[in-house]
């Protein structure tokens, strides 16, 4: 069961809003990036998430590079999940791939500072502030098998390859 | 059953019939990094355990991105990847070379590949009928491991086009047209295809254009269909034996067709944040502009550099605009200098900055000082992109950013030429 505090996002936050290019000299010092995730949005967010919080977002979340240091940088300040209405592909796949749960649901209804808690193997997420409770859509299932791995490298790891 | 050209290949390449919504395991025929997707591949890579590489001759690492280093950081991170492509065998470029995805089209994409690259505008190869596709580090390096990465068929979307472009529009402003019909997440987890009277028609450098783009809807591929244009293309690099046709099968199942025809289109720009955000450029006229950016992987060829050249001829940049030009390879560049369009941009005022991304994504070379616009012929005008997120981007063809270049305002090229 996880359980944290909302941090909510519009629509449309891009690669560029989490780890922009202007850092990409950082790259190689990852401890140092990921003091500025997503800097871009909200300057006060990498100073503020706390260990389990949860990042609550609109639509087309993480568009743009392929940099994996997006959801990197995300997956070092804590952030137990990602809850959008919908995740642009690039971001959904590297999430997956470094172990971050990212789940596709109506977020209107969650608020700012909520307190969620939220069951993985069932996919439902209860939100404690306003009593509201809400299913996920479901992952794909080589995608909860990558997932359920801790990431695709411990999977490739166990399986020596794709599962076909 | 009649297939999509994403079902045809991807079929093909794993010799089992496929159709849109099936998982397949794929063989990769080029798997490919940049220098600042690089590092963190190769080390998930080294982490990984292979121990080599599946395909050392197929695997490249560009030096594009921050080409020459502007930093001693991002040199590390250079002699990182000089180091490993040194001992695993690998293709790396130099910097100077080009932009990752215009080496890839001149010189190794060929019809029905699979190419997978630690980088967003890895569809650009699309334009040769190549299901190419971007990706993160992790999976990447496990492409370079296997030799194999895993994908979902995507359903197609159909662009029918049809039609003449009218003067001063060009395949860039038929792009942000249909982005900002399709909305920045109209085409996600989907294939692109594209066809019609005016695709047949097509140069490669105005397909490589929009198989560029095709991903700032959130397609997965655009793919172009392989013909006589791309046989021509692959002759023209001495690799004609590289050709083979391929079109998708009559009464192949389509999500969606739409219908655009382009005599319909004027010149189209996006606005800052987003692009999906598109107006038209004579809507924008009076819009002060400080940079105008000419190059990239989407706009940074040769015959792109023709247009830009032929409209500032004669002319001077606004002395209130500054013009930087990368062309986008090596290639481009020599041919540009010979046919004379390098002297003609310096001599309006352009600076020239060395193949590669150049100003694109705020590394080094042209970012943008506090509330300042810049008009660029790239791909992306996130918040931020371009160094800076108090300066605004706007997107458009090299004629429309030609034009602006000599007005030091948004301006609608019909207006200069």
């Amino acid at each position: 069961m996880l359980k944290g505090k909302v941090f909510k996002f519009g629509d449309s936050i891009s690669t560029d809003h989490i780890t922009p290019g202007r850092l990409a000299h950082l790259r190689s010092n990852l401890p140092e990036l990921a003091k500025h995730v997503l800097e871009d949005a909200d300057p006060g967010f990498a100073s503020r998430v706390k260990p389990g919080d949860f990042i609550v977002a609109g639509s087309n979340f993480g568009l743009g590079s392929s940099r994996e240091h997006a959801p990197l940088v995300i997956k070092m300040a804590g952030v137990s999940a990602i809850l959008a209405k919908s995740v642009a592909r690039i971001f959904f796949r590297n999430a997956i791939n470094l172990g971050l749960p990212i789940l596709i649901c109506d977020t209107a209804l969650i608020n700012d500072g909520d307190e969620l808690e939220i069951d993985l193997s069932s996919s439902i997420i209860r939100d404690i502030t306003n009593g509201n409770e809400m299913a996920s859509g479901k992952i794909p299932a080589v995608m909860l098998d990558i997932l359920n791995e801790g990431g695709l490298i411990p999977y490739i790891q166990k399986y020596g390859g794709f599962n076909s | 059953m009649s297939k999509t050209l994403a079902e045809n290949i991807l079929g093909q390449k794993c010799e089992v019939e496929v159709r849109a919504g099936d998982i397949v395991i794929a063989p990769v025929d080029i798997a490919f990094v940049q220098d600042t997707t690089g590092p963190l591949t190769v080390r998930q890579f080294q982490s990984s355990n292979f121990g080599r590489l599946a395909s050392p001759e197929t695997t490249v690492l560009f030096l594009d991105h921050a080409a020459p280093s502007p930093n001693l950081q991002l040199s590390n991170d250079h002699k990182f990847l000089r180091d490993f492509a040194r001992e695993a065998n690998c293709r790396i470029t130099c910097v100077g070379d080009g932009v990752c995805h215009q080496l890839v089209a001149e010189s190794m994409a060929k019809p029905g590949d699979i190419i997978v690259g630690a980088d967003s505008h890895t569809v650009t190869a699309g334009g040769l009928g190549s299901f190419a596709t971007g990706m993160g580090s992790t999976d990447i390096a496990i492409a370079f491991g296997l030799g194999k990465t895993w994908f979902r068929v995507p359903e197609s979307i159909r662009m029918a086009i049809s039609g003449r472009f009218a003067r001063g529009v060009f395949a860039k402003d038929l792009i942000l047209h249909i982005i900002g019909l399709l909305g920045a997440d109209g085409a996600t987890y989907k294939a692109l295809e594209f066809s019609g009277g005016t695709v047949a028609d097509m140069s490669m450098s105005e397909r490589l254009t929009i198989a560029n783009m095709s991903v700032e809807a959130g397609a997965k591929v655009g793919l172009f269909p392989a013909d006589e244009i791309t046989e021509d293309y692959l002759k023209s690099q001495g690799r004609g034996e590289h050709y083979r046709p391929l079109v998708p099968d009559n009464g192949a199942t389509y999500e969606q067709v739409m219908e655009i025809d382009v005599a319909k289109l004027e010149p189209t720009v996006s606005m800052p944040h987003t692009v999906d955000n598109v107006a038209l450029a004579r809507e924008l006229m009076g819009i002060k502009i400080q940079e105008v950016f000419i190059g990239t992987c989407t706009n940074g060829r040769l015959e792109d550099l023709a247009v830009a050249a032929g409209i500032l001829k004669g002319s001077k940049c606004h002395r209130e605009t500054r013009l930087i030009v990368a062309p986008a390879s090596r290639r481009v560049l020599l041919d540009a200098m010979e046919a004379g369009y390098i002297q003609t941009l310096i001599s309006a005022g352009a600076s020239i900055l060395p193949p590669g991304c150049g100003a694109c994504l705020g590394l080094h070379q042209g970012v943008l000082g506090d509330g300042e616009a810049c008009l660029s012929t790239a791909n992306r005008n996130f918040k931020g992109r371009m160094g800076n997120p108090e300066a605004f981007i706007y997107l458009s063809s090299p004629a429309t950013a030609a034009a602006s270049a000599i007005t030091g305002e948004i301006t609608d090229p019909r207006e200069v030429v």
